[in-house]
């Protein structure tokens, strides 16, 4: 009989912080059999038939919550969706209420989503069911940066000694996070590029060089994983206004045309047009952004796959923890 | 009961080889060929898939759709086991509706690999029919399913396991039984 | 009222007067009536054998919140003091950040009644600076001074106005009270729930930056030169605000300030794991920072060790880390680790931590306590340094639980602790 499970990949998937190369690799290795499952004619296999996984989304997410249920349902998970609009979180209910509400229920798998940093793992202590984090504030959104390597190991055959920039909002992003952690678990090497003012003092602790510049961002990179820039940090005074990033940080041709080499461009979306990239690097041959989507939901069916391989002593181990 | 045995040769390369050339002879009297796809489960079962579509080839005089089935996914014991990292492909290549699908594997035991490769092929279309072609049929059914072609037909203890053995991954051709603690995969 | 108490055997510390060793003490009408050597008991006296025991004059804890009005599920004027007791203090300063602030006479009043009925600590109300604490209008600090205020402060937030800051610091001084100020700039902590640095980069939490109190403390140090106010900075945590207070006392302003035990050995690393118990403000800071406040203390370049005791509900704090209260709960571990941070690595002595928890805050805010000589108010307390337990949160007094150092193993127990020469606290070896 073969091992059970992935070595280092617990009862949650949290974060990427603390996970070896090795397991990050497993996961993407499971993925590339899944993918196939979405080409098919019927475009569900019963792995996780008779699972039930909740989708507990507390903040609007449209397309991470897509995914994720496209991921269950190819699975033959039975799904329920929670989000903040219709959910008892509007009516005062704490996150640990939330939590026993749901263990008391028994699902099998929680998908969260939430506002405050942190909040994955806060369930994920209180509850025996399988967490997986689908973006916790500004802290991590693991299987994002999953699917981002994988559409990188797609296109240049390796991760391991490439040169990854993250361009824009860095310090509100947990995309940046999850990537940083992964990529230098899988051995490439990561810098940061953006204003100052939306980059986190002391990043470079993290092991991560920062370009103050994106034209020498865009000289060293083999590829740019571009952010959105939410609109609201004008507002709050990070950058004066929209037209002045697009003109100092913009990845547009003109830029790419100068790099060395082909610079794969990726974006976790959604995308400000004009803004952080322009629409001819967007819809053109360097971007992989629709990979992405596509391997985002192979991504998530190696995690949800990985994770409901059955594994009583962790779900033990989680329960004696929240009493 | 069975520790430290040695292994027990059933079939040599020479007496593999034999039984594969009567399995082809077989799926070529057993029914049409022009819409045969031949489609070996995971793992020995495609390396088998491979050298039947030869031979059945050279009979007929034209290549036979292959294609192969990795059925982890619809095994009925996930969640007993654990899951498991190394998932292989399923490659289809052939739209299988209205076809004539022979599965093949080579070992023929419980009967739930088959049962979970018939869910897997209904995933991917209707066939007109399906029959199953094994190397060995050692006994022991836990559904009920039969092979309509068998290579050999041999009843193995329970403690023991039967070895298929192929060049592309063992460097040798053969069939053998060995002892309860060399269990492999099932 | 005329109860005599002879206090025998023990070792006697008292900074105050430069005291430390064998004495006995006797105590009349709640006073200090006799120490010395081999003193007889009196007739009728209440014995106390202090045998294998430290002496001190009892804790003055210049910064705890109570709670009431408005939060009494996490404490009352009555828990809290009984708390104190139980922690070594006999006089404890209460903050005015309740619902609604201590801002009026009555509401003062209302603070010292309670306290007094308590039976615990002295509890000494300290008034808003301004009406409802929101920092735009003064309060009328000359009756809250009547009424029983000891001080006045915004604690909770900072009085962030520079001008108002400067009037307060000038008003105040018809009264001799000082200004405690919590010194935090609002525009540079905005949001924040931790220090800033690798560790909430890590988290993905906000951190306040280190100047984000060490601008204010700055500012104000300016403001107490240019007005010769009492200025009095609360839990200084930051090593830039250790700079602008030497520089303060270099120029012999009339600044103060005040240190917690949490900011003097804990750091943000305790903040992984998104551990609530550990979101206080001001934040946990580095081990740079532990290093330089403990040095700063050491050095008299900060004066006191405070508690900003901060009690929580559990309920409160068993929530996602952004909308957790920030506070710890601190009275009953103060000594122990004070000690631990303090004294057991050689830091300071048992006395000089004695000065630091009762001698200075008495001196530096004009008390008649904290001290051992005749006639002082008899509130003492009785220690075992050397005796070590176990900080169990569900044994707290207070009735709250909060703490990040729940498990730690703290040398230095609280044995007994006399008010006004009544026993208010007692505990037995080992319990």
């Amino acid at each position: 009989m073969r091992e059970a499970g992935v070595p280092g990949l617990g009862k949650d998937l949290i974060g990427l912080e603390g996970l070896a190369g090795e397991t990050i690799r497993a996961i993407l290795d499971t993925a590339e059999p899944f993918k196939e499952i979405s080409e098919r004619q019927i475009k569900k296999v019963p792995v996780l038939r008779g699972k039930t996984i909740v989708n507990l989304f507390f903040e609007p997410s449209t397309r991470t919550r897509i995914s994720f249920e496209f991921a269950e349902k190819r699975l033959g998970a039975d799904t329920v969706n929670i989000s903040s609009s219709g959910s008892s979180v509007v009516k005062g209910e704490t996150l640990v209420d939330t939590a026993r509400n749901l263990e008391a229920m028994r699902i099998d798998m929680v998908v969260i989503r939430h506002g405050s940093s942190g909040a994955a793992k806060f369930l994920a202590d209180r509850i025996p069911s399988n967490v997986i984090n689908g973006g916790d504030g500004r802290h991590e959104h693991p299987t994002q940066a999953l699917l981002d390597m994988l559409t990188l190991r797609d296109r240049l055959g390796r991760i391991d000694g490439l040169r990854v920039c993250i361009v824009g909002d860095i310090v509100h992003s947990r995309v940046a996070r999850s990537n940083i952690f992964g990529l230098q678990a899988m051995g490439a090497e990561v810098a940061v590029c953006g204003p100052r003012s939306l980059i986190p003092l002391g990043i470079e602790a993290l092991g991560v060089s920062v370009f103050p510049h994106i034209e020498d961002a865009i000289e060293w990179a083999d590829a740019l994983n571009v952010l959105r820039l939410q609109l609201e940090r004008m507002d709050a005074g990070f950058v004066p206004s929209l037209r002045e990033y697009n003109r100092v940080f913009g990845v547009s041709n003109a830029r790419l045309a100068r790099a060395p080499r082909e610079t794969v461009v990726l974006h976790p979306g959604p995308m400000n047009r004009g803004v952080e990239i322009d629409s001819d690097v967007a819809d053109g041959p360097q971007s992989v952004i629709l990979p992405q989507v596509t391997n985002g939901v192979a991504v998530r069916m190696a995690v949800l796959y990985l994770l409901a391989g059955g594994r009583p002593e962790l779900a033990e181990d989680a329960k004696r923890g929240s009493s | 009961m069975t520790r430290e045995t040695e292994p027990h040769v059933l079939l040599d390369a020479a007496g593999v080889e034999e039984t594969l050339a009567q399995l082809a002879d077989g799926i070529v009297s057993g029914g049409s060929t022009h819409d045969l796809v031949l489609i070996g489960i995971r793992r020995r079962g495609v390396e088998l898939a491979e050298r039947l579509s030869v031979l059945v080839g050279d009979r007929v005089g034209g290549p036979v759709a292959t294609g192969s089935l990795d059925i982890t996914l619809y095994r009925d014991d996930f969640g007993q086991i654990g899951s498991m990292p190394l998932i292989g492909r399923t490659e289809i290549p052939v739209d299988v509706t209205g076809r004539r699908v022979v599965i093949v594997d080579d070992v023929l035991y419980t009967g739930r690999t088959i049962r979970a490769a018939l869910n897997e092929i209904s995933d991917f279309g209707r066939p007109s029919r399906i029959e199953l072609c094994v190397l060995v049929d050692r006994g022991g059914r836990e559904l009920p399913i039969q092979a309509d072609y068998v290579g050999l037909s041999q009843l193995v203890a329970d403690g023991e396991h039967v070895e298929v053995r192929v060049p592309e991954q063992d460097d040798e051709f053969c069939v053998r039984v060995v002892g309860a603690d060399r269990t492999g995969i099932e | 009222m005329s109860e005599r108490v002879w206090i025998h055997g023990g070792r006697v510390v008292d900074p105050s007067q430069g005291l430390d060793g064998p004495a006995d003490l006797i105590i009349e009408d709640g006073r200090i009536a006799d120490i010395g050597g081999g003193l007889e008991a009196p007739a009728d006296a209440v014995s106390i054998d202090a045998s294998g025991l430290v002496v001190a004059p009892g804790f003055i804890d210049l910064h705890v919140h109570f709670r009431e009005p408005g939060g009494e599920h996490k404490e009352t004027i009555a828990s809290g003091a009984h708390a104190a007791v139980a922690g070594g203090f006999t006089t404890v300063w209460a903050m005015p950040n309740t619902d609604p602030p201590i801002d009026d006479p009555a509401a003062v009043g209302f603070v010292k009644a309670a306290g007094e009925a308590a039976g615990g600590a002295r509890v000494m109300p300290i008034g808003a600076a301004t009406i409802g604490q929101k920092g735009e209008q003064m309060t009328e600090i000359g009756e809250l001074v009547a009424a029983g205020a000891v001080a006045v402060s915004d604690d909770g937030g900072p009085v962030a106005n520079s001008g108002l800051m400067r009037r307060l610091l000038e008003y105040t001084q018809s009264f001799g009270i000082a200004v405690l100020q919590h010194s935090e700039d609002i525009q540079l902590a905005l949001g924040a729930v931790m220090n800033e640095g690798p560790v909430a980069t890590a988290l993905g939490l906000r951190g306040m930056p280190n100047c984000a109190e060490a601008v204010m403390v700055a500012r104000d140090a300016m403001l107490s030169e240019l007005t010769g106010g009492h200025l009095h900075v609360c839990h200084v945590s930051a090593r830039q605000s250790v700079e602008q207070l030497r520089l303060a006392r270099d120029k012999g302003l009339r600044v103060t300030s005040e240190v917690t035990p949490h900011h003097l050995i804990l750091t943000d690393e305790l903040v992984r794991g998104y551990n609530t118990e550990a979101k206080v403000n001001p934040p946990l800071r580095t081990a740079a920072d532990v290093e330089a406040v403990r040095q700063a203390l050491v050095d008299g370049v900060i004066d006191v060790i405070a508690t900003d005791h901060a009690p929580h509900h559990y309920e409160e704090k068993e929530r996602e880390f952004d909308d957790a209260p920030f506070g710890i709960n601190g009275l009953e571990t103060a000594f122990g680790l004070s000690m631990k941070a303090l004294v057991e690595p050689g830091h300071l002595t048992l006395s000089d931590l004695i000065d630091r928890m009762s001698c200075r805050p008495a001196r530096i805010m004009g008390l008649a306590s904290g001290s051992l000589r005749r006639e002082a108010p008899a509130d003492i307390v009785l220690l075992a340094p050397d005796e070590s337990w176990t900080v169990e949160p569900t044994q707290f007094v207070s009735k709250s639980r909060n703490t990040p150092i729940a498990g730690w193993n703290l040398p230095g127990r609280i044995r007994r602790t006399l008010v006004a020469g009544a026993t208010r606290f007692e505990r037995e070896a080992g319990e």
